[in-house]
């Protein structure tokens, strides 16, 4: 299977073992992803607080060069992408008076044609050939799946999984094989783009989902999003130092990743600020 | 979008619950106060005005104090407003809409962080996390922030020093500047 891949600005500097894993991951499955040929800059949170057209038009350049690049779906593995370039596709595809104008300022061909998938649709789809390659290594290990907000969240834009009872990450968790625990946290924002500009505001709101998740006996922390990740593994170090106890945090892809065997290097696993190379070790262990 | 004739000469269409139809399609009347929006709002303990509370000054066209509101720039797009509302209202997308009318009458409205962000697309056509947090610390005068946090993502190879523009970058500037005069 091939699929165009939309990295985005994160997956190139603060979440690289994102784009490491998933790489690994999809290279162990045969899924070839085809990186787009100039991708830029969604417009992030940034863009849609301030110009609603060019929240529209940003993504829509993308969507327009996968388009021309062949492809007709694109992954977009962190989940602020995703969730901006599947707004532009539906709001785009909804008013066709919106449709002109964006076609106005992008002065190139757009049909609007290419589908977005996000990493946790593609990592289920995957399940079966996850389960039928991953050994047992992660038998055992409890897990807490957040989704946060952009992954499930407008319905009617993103319309993969149910926005208030979810359950695609608990899927790609049982099908390498851990164990999903029952939390009521999974779909409570992280803060989002405040780290750098509110960074109390973070600390406060992923405090209270990390104390969640230890309190339903995770013994880590699933996520598929670099902003997630950031806020709930970087911004951890600050509570570390309170001497609070200390909840790893993998992406998805990094959990899969291990129960395929592949190396905690390779993944990226030494990337992160709260140590999850035990978890792996402990995963290892059990193969041997 | 059908935005409404507006008056001669004047860039606002008569009253504020207009333009949020014209702009949002979400006719804010149509929130009777229920406070569920509120009632899931991860910032509403830190939020002067709430959700529902935005709702209400917007349907009783408090435009000076709405635009004025710190609030508004305190919401994360969480949606949880949206997804929740039993009538449909839309909470989120108003608030983007009031944020960009704010933004509209006076620029300095659009924070620190957002200037600094949208700096770095139109100077590189990505994100130059490295480029953000010098701008934003400059415009904000936060310079001592995360002074200590840089040297672990540098170590964790998380921290490029140099940007890479891309190739299309005076494709992404067009495309800013295209926005800008459509919206004005």
């Amino acid at each position: 299977m091939r699929i165009g891949y939309y990295p985005g600005c994160s997956l190139h500097a603060t979440a690289r073992e994102l784009d490491e894993s998933l790489r690994a991951v999809a290279s162990a499955l045969d899924l070839e992803l085809q990186e787009l040929d100039d991708w830029s800059c969604c417009g992030a949170t940034s863009g849609h607080a301030t110009n609603h057209l060019l929240s529209l038009a940003l993504p829509a350049r993308n969507l327009a060069l996968a388009e021309a690049q062949g492809h007709d779906r694109v992954l977009a593995p962190c989940a602020a992408c995703y969730n901006r370039l599947a707004t532009a596709r539906h709001e785009i595809a909804a008013d066709a008076a919106l449709a002109a104008r964006v076609a106005r300022v992008l002065e190139r061909p757009f049909a609007n044609r290419v589908t977005v998938a996000n990493l946790v649709e593609v990592l289920r789809e995957l399940g079966p050939a996850i389960t039928a390659r991953a050994g047992r290594s992660l038998a055992g290990l409890k897990v807490a799946c957040y989704y946060g907000c952009l992954l499930v969240r407008p319905a009617a834009v993103v319309g993969f999984d149910d926005p208030e009872q979810p359950t695609s990450m608990e899927d790609v968790v049982r099908a390498a094989g851990a164990t999903p625990v029952a939390w009521q946290m999974r779909l409570e924002c992280c803060g989002g783009a405040f780290s750098l500009a509110r960074t109390a505001s973070v600390v406060r709101l992923g405090r209270a989902i990390l104390d969640d998740a230890r309190r339903a006996g995770a013994e880590a922390l699933v996520v598929a999003c670099p902003m997630c990740h950031s806020n709930l593994d970087f911004r951890q170090s600050a509570m570390l130092e309170r001497g609070e106890k200390p909840l790893p945090v993998l992406y998805l892809s990094e959990l899969v990743g291990l129960a395929l065997g592949i190396a905690p290097d390779t993944l990226g696993l030494q990337r992160h600020f709260v140590d999850a190379r035990p978890l792996a070790a402990r995963a290892a262990a059990e193969v041997h | 979008m059908s935005a409404p004739p507006s008056e001669a000469g004047s860039h606002h269409p008569p009253t504020l619950t207009a333009h949020l139809r014209a702009t949002t399609g979400v006719n804010v009347a149509a929130c009777y106060q229920c406070g569920k929006c509120s009632a899931g709002c991860p910032m509403a303990v830190e939020t002067a005005l709430r959700p529902h509370d935005v709702m209400r000054l917007a349907a009783s066209e408090q435009r000076e104090r709405l635009l004025a509101a710190e609030s508004l720039w305190l919401c994360l797009t969480c949606e949880a407003c949206t997804a929740r509302c039993p009538n449909g209202c839309d909470p989120a997308r108003v608030i983007d809409a009031l944020r960009e009318e704010a933004a509209h009458q006076a620029p300095r409205a659009i924070g620190a962080f957002h200037r600094s962000f949208l700096d770095q697309i139109r100077a590189f056509g990505r994100s130059f996390e490295l480029g953000l947090v010098m701008t934003y610390k400059l415009r904000s005068g936060k310079l001592t922030q995360d002074v200590t946090t840089a040297p672990g993502l540098l170590g964790r190879g998380k921290l490029k020093l140099v940007p890479h523009p891309i190739a299309g970058v005076s494709d992404v500037r067009r495309i800013f500047r295209a926005c800008e005069k459509e919206e004005a």
